[in-house]
């Protein structure tokens, strides 16, 4: 690409403290020659420039204007883990990305990255998808530890493993990479949080393998100061089901991208999501799903609640390759405007190369039904209250297709705290 | 109980007049039944009743046991005693139904100074009334209304009467819908509620649900006004002679 260096743009302060901090930094990150190039590669397309309105998957998010500083990074510190969303679940904890100590669970390994980042294992993975991968370049260029968790054929965990990443500030990168063997059953929750004004990149990679089940809960309540920007990369192998639930219920900028492949025949994705906005915060939920396989069946239910100057975003762009016959893709974004200044913005995309499918997607915009409110208030209970039960109402109905209690509940309980907080 | 004075009312939304001069007196233990062709202002009269803000009264007063209620939104009503059985019973996703009873029972206590029940207590009075209009305990797992045909939504809300236990029930076309059977369990219901210190207004286009709740008093309504009253045997005569008749008697 020809590049007139003389119409680079002058970068913003929050670009400048990026290509600093990363001088300062390159010494100590761990890699092998290739890492290090890719790391280097990954930093020049920050230099670069972030990305603006004007790339197309930044349209609603203009990372450039957006992220308006970077805090200067801690030196390292060890937080304290965090109860976890499901009581007796086994806690694997990273302090600003670094694992910590781990456990031991029967039928899986749980090992920390720092080892293969040197030894350059994961240096293939890590390399930014695409020109526009913002997020996997921020990462790239930074992760220096992280945490895997490998879950052997046909074990089914009896309780859900817990990913805490927690910060106290300061800029945080982290990594999770976790497979769930052949046949095998396991439910994750990352847990995305701390105190004080970071900057975070987290980026997952998960793999389903054949007939396996998984679970993916996220669980973002970062503090109002916080940026967070994170990825799942998800591929699902054949009669595999995976099942992610995304929680968003903090940060003042807020990027969680979706990166789904369906690869394997007649497997099954289910997204749902709750967005809870609030103040002058933005969030962008963004997925892409592409559907590679044969027969392969999606669902995505987004529903969001937007209170004061809160701006979100949900761009959902399905891709059907010609090989995907018999795909059945849903998706639906429901917003609940309760604030005039509040904005949502809506992206649906499918991209269809094959002819025998069914796919569709609907999204809708509205305040709390009058009707509805009516009804509850003629019962006797009073105007705030019933509000509050419609719109707990209107994120319930997702949250409980979870179907399994265990995890419906504690999640309803978040809502009613932040409601608490927020409402 | 209920004195309804020269009450004008509109649609707030473009203006039009819908009640336009109506009187009605209702003593405690009565049980009027108010009759009239579609159109002549039935189901607005029951949504003023219970506070809808879609109607804005321009003139005229409602008292309930002496005090205005106009300046009362639609939860303070149901508090002071007030239950409106809705013809078209909302569906609401993701209430569900028992969360959804307690939190209407505790609402109104409150509001009265009551200390709110215990789960125990809720659970065996819900069994009981449900038992009684023979509704399926499974049903009030379901949320809210969603799914109900249109026998158990009507079943449900004599199920709400029964236990909000109000003062002045008003009952908006509670035959519509229902099958001979339905009628019958809904009306007993209705009927067993009857006392000497609770009224209740029941709305209805035929005179066939006024063969299971008899009415102590009738009156017809017709374009905004209460054109004519009488006892039980008023709503033979409107059966017999049809609206046309009747009304062409009272023009």
């Amino acid at each position: 690409m020809a590049v007139n260096m003389n119409a680079a743009p002058k970068l913003t302060p929050a670009e400048t403290a990026l290509v600093e901090a990363f001088a300062e930094k390159v010494a100590d990150l761990p890699g092998d020659p290739g890492m290090m190039l890719l790391r280097d590669r990954a930093v020049e397309t920050i230099r670069a420039g972030l990305p603006t309105r004007r790339v197309e998957s930044w349209h609603y998010t203009d990372l450039r204007r957006l992220l308006t500083d970077v805090p200067a990074a801690h030196a390292a510190v060890t937080a304290k883990a965090t109860a976890p969303l499901v009581a007796g679940s086994t806690v694997v904890l990273a302090t600003a990305g670094a694992a910590g100590k781990l456990p031991k669970v029967d039928g899986a390994r749980i090992e920390r990255l720092a080892t293969q980042l040197l030894a350059g294992e994961l240096t293939e993975r890590l390399a930014p998808k695409g020109a526009d991968d913002a997020v996997g370049a921020i990462n790239a260029a930074f992760v220096a530890d992280g945490v895997s968790v490998t879950i052997e054929p046909e074990v089914v965990l009896a309780a859900p493993v817990e990913l805490q990443n927690i910060h106290v500030g300061g800029q945080v990168h982290g990594r999770l990479s976790v497979s769930v063997g052949q046949g095998a059953k396991a439910i994750f929750v990352e847990r995305q949080t701390g105190a004080g004004a970071a900057l975070v990149s987290s980026v997952a990679e998960l793999e389903v393998a054949d007939e396996a089940e998984a679970t993916w809960i996220i669980v973002q309540e970062q503090p109002e100061t916080t940026t967070h920007l994170a990825q799942l990369n998800a591929t699902i192998g054949k009669n595999a089901k995976l099942t992610v639930f995304l929680m968003n219920t903090g940060g003042r900028l807020v990027r969680q991208e979706l990166r789904i492949v369906a690869a394997g025949e007649n497997c099954e994705f289910t997204l749902r999501g709750v967005n809870l906005l609030t103040g002058s915060t933005h969030t962008d939920v963004t997925m892409v799903l592409d559907h590679a396989a044969f027969g392969a069946t999606s669902t995505e239910i987004i529903r969001n609640v937007v209170l004061g100057k809160a701006q979100g975003v949900f761009q959902g762009q399905i891709r059907v390759a010609r090989e995907a016959q018999k795909t059945d893709a849903k998706m639906a974004c429901n917003t609940l405007l309760l604030s005039d200044e509040g904005e949502f913005s809506i992206k649906p995309e499918l991209e269809i190369f094959a002819d025998d499918v069914a796919c569709g997607h609907g999204a809708t915009v509205a305040e709390i039904d009058r009707n509805h409110l009516f009804y509850l208030m003629a019962r006797g209970i009073p105007e705030k209250e019933a509000r509050g039960l419609l719109v707990k109402a209107f994120l319930a109905e997702v949250i409980e297709e979870l179907g399994d209690e265990a995890l419906v509940e504690p999640l309803e309980a978040r809502l009613d705290a932040w409601f608490g907080a927020n409402g | 109980m209920l004195e309804i004075k020269n009450l004008h009312a509109r649609i707030a939304e473009d203006g039009t007049e819908i009640i336009r001069g109506l009187n009605l007196t209702v003593k405690a233990g009565e049980v009027a039944a108010i009759m009239g062709p579609n159109g002549s202002g039935k189901s607005t009269l029951s949504y003023i009743l219970a506070g809808r803000e879609d109607y804005e009264v321009t003139e005229g007063d409602i008292l309930f046991n002496g005090e205005s209620i106009l300046e009362m939104d639609p939860a303070e009503r149901a508090a002071k005693g007030i239950f409106l059985a809705f013809q078209y019973p909302m569906e609401i996703p993701g209430v569900a139904t028992m969360e959804f009873l307690k939190v209407a029972l505790n609402s109104q206590r409150k509001q009265r100074g009551e200390e709110p029940l215990k789960v125990a207590d809720l659970l065996a009075r819900v069994k009981k009334a449900a038992g009684e209009l023979q509704m399926d305990m499974g049903m009030l797992k379901r949320p809210l209304n969603v799914g109900f045909s249109g026998g158990e939504k009507k079943r449900a809300e004599i199920l709400q009467m029964k236990l909000l236990e109000p003062k002045l029930c008003v009952l908006d076309e509670t035959d519509s819908g229902l099958d001979i059977d339905a009628l019958k369990i809904v009306a007993d219901g209705v009927n067993a509620l009857r006392s000497p210190d609770r009224a209740m207004v029941v709305i209805t286009h035929y005179q066939r649900l006024l063969d299971y709740i008899v009415p102590d008093s009738v009156h017809v309504l017709y374009k905004g006004q209460v054109v004519k009253s009488g006892d039980k045997t008023l709503a033979h005569t409107l059966e017999a002679e049809g609206y046309a008749g009747v009304l062409g008697e009272a023009a």
